[in-house]
């Protein structure tokens, strides 16, 4: 099947929607509410392109393609329109992009950009709602909110709790848990999906709040350290400091995590984190437990330590009075190492993990 | 898993047993929910109201303790309704005979008898199994960690060899694993009876293979001692000197105050660790690792896909990446390894491990790759059972229904149940050093059955005290509408309330996994 | 006294009630047992569409009906004693055209142009009553329909040329088609009962005063397109025409016409009633059918179309009231007999609710083409005070303003839309001189902005900037620039809304500007509202010429900014006048000067 995009033949697949179509063929169609695993709502109306024959302009992420079908993407009047609708955004959005979160990450801003829009031309009433920080996970600024409704689609859809949805109607839409309660308060279980959908800087996660932007961030692919799932992950780094986790593509996951994979990392960089070994005191009494039986030693030390203990039990009572625990949470090179250590150079089978745990 | 998690979303009937999927395995049971909203029949095996038996077409409640005696039930009606698959049966099985016979008496009323679960249940469940196109079995530690997990598991794939309900796309018997390396841990050969690639230690043609590839003359034969043993041989003596990468026994065995005795009488104890556990307390070293955004290397999940994770973070202080520290005291013990990077452990992995022949940082991607993916132009399996089993045929096993080691008396009268929770992780060390997660779930608590709650004059939070054969704990109620009257259930992930200080250490006989799901306990109103 | 045969009906839907309707009634029942008549029936008829002169008694005697008008209780013992007793009408209180001309409807001015399809039993029946509407043919098309295949009722409804009456105007017989298309089994037909438009009470008339006639249009529908669950949706506004609907359920349900088996035959159709969620956007079929599934009443885009995965993503068919109210006719009497009334492309008949500067209101249902003309001034009656009329609004807050010089303009879907205006659900309001026309436009303006669902951006956003624009104009605030920036941003939100509401906002704007750009550029310019309505554009004061010193406006003036001597010229002290216009209203030399 072929359609005429923006003048030049374009082969397409049947029941593909205009955007993904013009999407394989290279051409990008401003969106904001459109998500990869959501159903396309047609909500933000930026999307809109001129179909020869249509009454009005129509919304690429909804219309599906239709053989011989002649598309203009970025007409004249399509220009006019998108950038009207752009206006209309802007014109009730803070302007504070100093001081955003999102900023250089943020749709809104980057098609501002492109369409020249410096400040909304709009003035009148602006919508003014407290920023809610109720919740540990992440912080909610709805001033901020282009109500592309990701956030409604991806805690309804995607996973299964409609914990949010709009509220309000016409210019005081906005979005809400039942009777405003804090999400602590509703079906919500923090999977923070719907942080990573929004495409402004209305939903944040605290730890990157006044923490780090963009572009000063390094982007490291990772996996989960929690259960077996193995949701792949973006690990956010500055300063050597991890600000957020965000889900990444993979087979396993499709972008999406739970509470723990997006808000459980903290613990790296927790106070109790051991920086030094240690090696128990020469004074300590047999079985005495605590930190304070122990005194830090180099890396040369505790490993002539440790080696020498286990070498005096394999080499004097036998290898098999030596056990050793690997860690299902190790990865697999490690664990591979470790039950080698044991069979090779302890020579006992004594190894395990604690899998059934 | 023997399937892909992706499959789950076509499957058209699901039957989740022992697993409470949407807080232990959370965007697992995303797919879960798609097939429902698509119409999919989803059967839920489980004591407890958890999310996804509240969500099911079909919820048995059983006992804790009794899931072989309702899986019975449902493949005895299978085979007396004529819903079985006789094709898949007579091509792919052996073994049919004995099976069948010991299913005899195991009617729908019988296991009705043993569960609690309704009979009419249990047939209409196995029939929207049996006839379903694709049917999907979903499984965890709920049918593990009990002394006949083993007869669970091989319950379970009597059931889905009985049907036909296997090695085809949105089919399979699929454990969910609990940590997110346990699949790769035991592909790794980290198993006291079991070497790379699962070879059994007695197989002496695999023993020599690794001797050479490892440059040392034998391997020992004997398989060793399985983690829940250790702390009866630590006492025993037989076992004098433990090296624990990242494990915290004290906290997570069952019993774990024998385990406490038991390192107190260790000769010399090493852990490796990231934090000063109630473990690492016991130590003659510890080594300070670090944590997985400090290094790279693979995870294997819980559908056989290897994943690379690369370093986030240059490692804190002083603390090493756990490879290195192998590598490190493996040259002072006398036994220096060549390895210079975890990408090179993977070639000597790909090397000696079959399954994992074709694995290669290079190919892994963004996708990682499914094992057995045996050569470096393997595509990897997201199916395993297609065309055959792995040992040819699959084979059938006659398995008795016994019921759990401890049951309620009259001195304890409660089902004792374990498991975890949506915002915490097994021994808590790292999800309670996480702030958000520790302010929005600090405490421990204990579920138990409003009826039964309010009878003893308890309100949600007041104090109780939870006593069993070895210890007891003092924690804070909440009153669950459905939990069942005769049940209580702690998450184990806190410390100042240890689940496990009352769970039994009796061992499931063949997998040597202990049975945390089921003890007996009494139940107190505690002062606070 | 011997007892005539004869019976009261009363004009009680909910106009006729909100007139006083109920007090009538209770007067008429006191009297028939004062007068020892007490099985003379009262009926209460539904709407007869002659709202204005409610409420409306009307005595039929030995075939003969006479109207009485604006009826006071202490009126009706009268009118029984003398008329229904004494056969004397009682002249003085009877609508004027009934003194000479007994069963006037007619030959009304009202009625005569009036061609009554979907509203023919309203006012005639006992709404309550199956029996009445059987005796009146109903249920006769059901039986027609039944006895032919299903294929033959889509045809003849498309060879009728009927379009749908909720708005778009779709071919009725081809959304039909359509949706007997899709595959079954299960399927819905929906009667879209929310009627939202402000000033649009048509639908509800029907439904209040001719169940019956909607269900047998839905029973037919159903059969044609293979549907065997409804639903009727209908706005909780609405608390009479819910209790008909649900009686009238009730009673087909008994009488067989609805559930398993319908007549004896395979047709089976299981029908509920939905009470609205009380927004106008649920109107909108997309929503209205979010909302019959327990969701927030938003829109999505089609497709997927209704006929394709509607209602619980099953195929659905959705028609309006009048629409379906038109079905039964059209079976019984044949598509050709619809299809001789109306123009080429518009066919049949609509029903207008007729409201604002006009003579008579009501609802009134004419052939489609019939002109503008000869609703306002033959059916109307013209406007009042002999003022001139300036415009008429048609299809309210989705419709446009036509001016006084396309009077002549037929009434049909084609011509309405060349001009800017459309059918819509038939709202007609009727304005003269006085009304200004940028004030018009943002009470339009103000309901969409009220009203928009709030999901996408250019409704959401654009209709309060519309409207802000617009209240600034009337403040005399606007610029030029904000005239062009109106226009653009009307002609954007139009094109790029999601649904209808979004897409029809601008049109009052739009029309309005296009037909009355001077009294817009007035207010910006001038700084002058040439109605006189805009209070931050109009000023009063006294011609001293004039001003004979009455004292009369200072009298009336509520805030004192009025002062002079008696006798003398008075002066309003412009810091202190409110602009309420008292002093204008008063004067009875034209001394007061607007300006
Ligand atoms: C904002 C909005 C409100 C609407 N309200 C109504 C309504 O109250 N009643 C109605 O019949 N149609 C209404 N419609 C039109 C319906 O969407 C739909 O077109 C109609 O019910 C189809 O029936 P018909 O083909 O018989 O006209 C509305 C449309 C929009 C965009
Ligand atoms: S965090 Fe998850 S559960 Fe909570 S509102 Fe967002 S999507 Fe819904
Ligand atoms: S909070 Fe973000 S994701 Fe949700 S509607 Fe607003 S802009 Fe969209
Ligand atoms: S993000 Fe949640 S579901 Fe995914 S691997 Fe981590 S713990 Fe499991």
């Amino acid at each position: 099947m072929e359609i005429l995009l923006n003048g030049t033949r374009v082969a397409v697949q049947p029941g593909q929607t205009i955007m993904q179509a013009a999407d394989s063929a290279g051409v990008h169609v401003p969106r904001l509410c459109n998500y990869p695993q959501l159903k396309p709502s047609g909500a933000c109306r930026l999307c809109v392109v001129q179909v020869k024959g249509a009454r009005g302009l129509v919304a690429a992420c909804t219309t599906p393609v239709a053989e011989g079908m002649e598309i203009e993407t970025d007409s004249p009047t399509v220009a006019d329109a998108r950038r009207d609708v752009l206006d209309l955004l802007v014109s009730n959005h803070p302007l504070d992009c100093f001081h955003c979160e999102a900023c250089g990450d943020c749709a809104l801003q980057d098609y501002a950009y492109q369409y020249g829009i410096k400040e909304g031309s709009y003035d009148g009433a602006r919508r003014q709602v407290e920023v809610d920080d109720r919740n540990p996970f992440f912080r909610i600024d709805y001033e901020k909110c282009v109500l592309c409704g990701i956030c409604v689609r991806m805690c309804d859809e995607v996973m299964g709790y409609g914990a949010i949805d709009f509220a309000g109607r016409g210019f005081t839409t906005l979005v809400s848990t039942p009777y405003g309660v804090s999400l602590d308060d509703s079906a919500c279980v923090f999977c923070g999906n719907c942080v990573q959908g929004c495409p402004v800087g209305a939903l944040v996660p605290k730890s990157q709040v006044g923490a780090a932007r963009a572009w000063e961030m390094k982007k490291v692919r990772s996996v989960c350290p929690y259960c077996g799932v193995g949701c792949a992950i973006d690990v956010h780094v500055k300063g050597n400091r991890i600000i957020k986790i965000e889900g990444a593509e993979s087979p396993a996951n499709h972008t999406m995590t739970c509470v723990k994979g997006r808000f459980g990392w903290e613990f790296v960089h927790h106070e109790d984190r051991l920086l030094k070994p240690l090696v128990r005191r020469a004074d300590a009494p047999r079985g005495a437990v605590g930190r304070e039986w122990f005194e830090e030693a180099t890396w040369d030390e505790a490993l002539a330590a440790a080696a020498a203990g286990i070498a005096r039990v394999r080499d004097g009572v036998g290898p098999d009075a030596v056990a050793g625990l690997s860690s299902a949470k190790a990865s697999n090179e490690e664990n591979y190492l470790f039950q080698k250590l044991l069979r090779a150079a302890v020579g006992t089978n004594n190894v395990d993990h604690c899998a059934r745990l | 898993m023997t399937n892909s998690l992706d499959e789950i979303a076509d499957a058209n009937t699901i039957l989740i047993i022992g697993s409470n999927t949407t807080e232990s395995h959370p965007v697992a049971s995303l797919r879960v929910k798609e097939a429902v909203r698509r119409g999919a029949n989803l059967i839920v095996i489980d004591p407890r109201p958890i999310e996804v038996a509240e969500a099911a077409t079909h919820w048995l409640q059983p006992l804790p303790g009794t899931n072989v005696a309702v899986l019975q039930g449902m493949m005895n009606h299978i085979l007396t309704t004529d819903l079985w698959n006789m094709e898949f049966v007579d091509s792919r099985t052996e073994g049919f005979a004995e099976f069948v016979a010991s299913l005899d008496g195991r009617t729908p009323e019988w296991a009705a008898s043993v569960s609690g679960v309704d009979a009419g249940l249990i047939r209409a469940a196995a029939e929207a199994y049996a006839t379903a196109e694709r049917s999907t079995i979903l499984y965890a530690m709920g049918v593990t960690q009990h002394s006949t997990g083993t007869d669970g598991v091989l319950t379970l794939a009597n059931l889905a060899m009985l049907t036909g309900q296997i090695g085809r796309p949105g089919t399979g018997v699929n454990p969910l694993r609990g940590q997110n390396n346990v699949q790769g841990s035991s592909d790794m050969g980290a198993l006291y009876d079991t070497l790379p690639g699962y070879r059994k230690v007695n197989d002496a043609a695999a023993r020599t293979a690794l001797a050479q590839a490892w440059g040392v003359a034998d391997l020992p034969a004997q398989p060793g001692a399985a983690a829940s043993e250790l702390p009866d041989r630590i006492m025993a003596g037989e076992i004098r000197a433990l090296y624990l990468m990242g494990e915290n026994i004290a906290l997570t065995d069952p019993d774990a105050n024998h385990t406490r005795k038991a390192l107190t009488r260790l000769e010399f104890l090493v852990v490796q660790d990231l934090f000063l556990t109630e473990t690492a307390a016991f130590a003659d070293v510890i080594l300070p690792a670090c944590s997985w955004a400090e290094k790279e290397g693979t995870f294997t999940n819980t559908e056989r896909r290897v994943q690379r994770f690369y370093q986030a973070l240059e490692p804190l202080g002083e603390s090493r990446p756990d490879w290195q520290i192998i590598v490190e005291l493996s040259a002072r013990l006398g036994y220096p390894m060549p390895c210079a990077s975890p990408q090179a452990i993977m070639a000597e992995i790909a090397a000696t491990v079959p399954q994992y022949g074709g694995i290669a940082y290079e190919r892994l991607g963004e996708a990682g790759l499914q094992w057995p993916c045996p050569t470096p132009d393997h595509p990897g399996t997201p199916i395993l059972h297609r065309e055959k089993f792995a040992r040819g045929l699959g084979r059938f096993s006659a398995v008795t229904f016994r019921p759990s080691a401890e049951l309620p008396d009259a001195e304890f009268p409660f089902v004792f149940t374990t498991g975890r929770s949506l915002y915490h992780y097994h021994s808590g060390s790292m999800t309670r050093r996480a702030r958000p997660l520790a302010e929005h779930r600090p405490d421990a608590y204990a579920e138990m059955d409003p009826a039964t709650g309010s009878a003893m004059g308890l309100q949600d939070g007041d104090l109780i005290r939870v006593t069993s054969r070895r210890g007891e704990v003092t924690v804070p109620v909440r009153l669950v509408p459905g939990t069942g009257s005769k049940v209580i259930f702690m998450p184990f992930h806190f410390r100042e309330a240890s689940a496990n200080l009352l769970t039994n250490t009796v061992l499931d006989p063949v997998a040597r996994i202990p049975e945390l799901k089921v003890c007996a306990v009494r139940v107190e109103v505690a002062q606070a | 006294m011997a007892e005539r045969r004869g019976r009261i009906l009363i004009g009680a839907g909910t106009c006729g009630l909100a007139a006083g309707a109920g007090a009538v009634w209770a007067a008429a029942e006191r009297a028939l047992t004062d007068l020892g008549l007490p099985d003379t029936p009262v009926i209460g008829v539904g709407c007869i569409g002659y709202c204005q002169e409610e409420p409306l008694l009307d005595v039929e005697l030995d075939g003969q009906r006479f109207t009485y008008r604006r009826v006071k209780p202490d009126q009706v013992k009268r009118i029984i004693e003398k008329h229904l007793a004494g056969g004397q009408p009682v002249t003085e209180l009877l609508l004027g055209e009934c003194v000479d001309a007994p069963n006037p409807y007619p030959t009304l001015p009202f009625y005569a142009p009036q061609n009554r399809v979907a509203t023919r039993n309203c006012g005639f029946i006992d709404p309550t009553s199956l029996s009445d509407y059987e005796a009146r043919g109903g249920y006769m098309a059901l039986r027609n329909a039944l006895a032919k295949p299903p294929h033959d009722i889509v045809e003849a409804v498309k060879a009728s040329g009927l379009r749908g009456r909720g708005g778009a105007g779709f071919p009725t017989g081809r959304k039909w088609e359509l949706a007997a298309k899709s595959p079954g089994p299960h399927k819905f037909l929906i009667c879209n009962a929310d009627e939202g438009d402000p000033g649009a009470f048509m639908d509800r008339s029907i439904l209040e005063g001719d169940p019956h006639a909607v269900i047998e249009g839905m029973v037919i529908g159903a059969y044609a397109i293979g549907a065997d669950e409804g639903y009727i949706y209908c706005r909780a506004e609405y608390p009479l025409a819910l209790e008909r609907l649900r009686d009238a359920i009730e009673q087909a349900r008994q009488k067989g016409y609805l559930g398993n088996n319908i007549l004896g035959t395979a047709h089976s159709f299981h029908l509920h009633l939905k009470e609205g969620a009380g927004a106008f956007v649920c109107g909108e079929e997309t929503a209205l059918m979010a909302s019959i599934e327990g969701r927030r009443g938003m829109p999505r885009p089609r497709p997927p179309y209704p006929a394709q995965a509607g209602l619980f993503a099953l195929p659905s068919n959705i028609n309006n009231v009048e629409t379906l109210a038109a079905i039964a006719p059209i079976i019984r009497n044949g598509a050709d007999w619809y299809a001789a009334m109306g123009t080429a492309g518009s066919k049949g008949t609509k029903v207008f609710a007729l409201t604002g500067q006009v003579n008579r209101t009501g609802l009134a249902e004419v052939p489609m083409g019939i002109s503008i003309r000869e609703i306002v001034y033959d059916i109307g009656g013209g406007i009042p005070n002999d003022r001139e009329l300036k415009a008429v609004q048609i299809g309210g807050p989705s419709g446009g303003c036509l001016p006084a010089s396309l009077l002549d303009l037929p009434v049909d879907y084609e011509s309405l839309q060349r001009e800017g205006a459309i059918m819509g659900s038939g709202g007609m309001v009727v304005v003269d001189e006085t009304t200004c026309m940028v004030d018009f436009a943002r009470f339009f303006m103000a309901f969409c902005a009220r009203e928009s669902c709030g999901k996408c951006t250019p409704c959401r956003e654009g209709t309060t900037r519309m409207l802000e624009i617009l209240t600034r104009i009337c403040d005399g605030n606007g610029t030029m620039a904000d005239l062009d920036r109106l226009e653009r941003l009307a002609g954007n939100v139009k094109i790029t809304s999601l649904c209808g509401l979004g897409q029809s906002a601008p049109n009052p704007v739009l029309s309005s500007l296009k037909h009355f750009r001077h009294e817009f550029e007035a207010h910006i310019r001038d700084r002058r509202c040439p109605a006189g309505v805009c209070k931050n554009l109009i000023s009063y004061r006294i011609e001293a010429d004039k001003c004979t010193g009455c004292v009369l406006c200072a009298r009336n003036c509520p805030v004192e900014a009025i002062t002079g001597e008696k006798r003398k010229a008075h002066v309003i002290d412009p810091e202190i006048c409110i602009k309420c216009g008292a002093c204008f209203d008063v004067c009875k030399f034209d001394a007061v000067i607007r300006g």
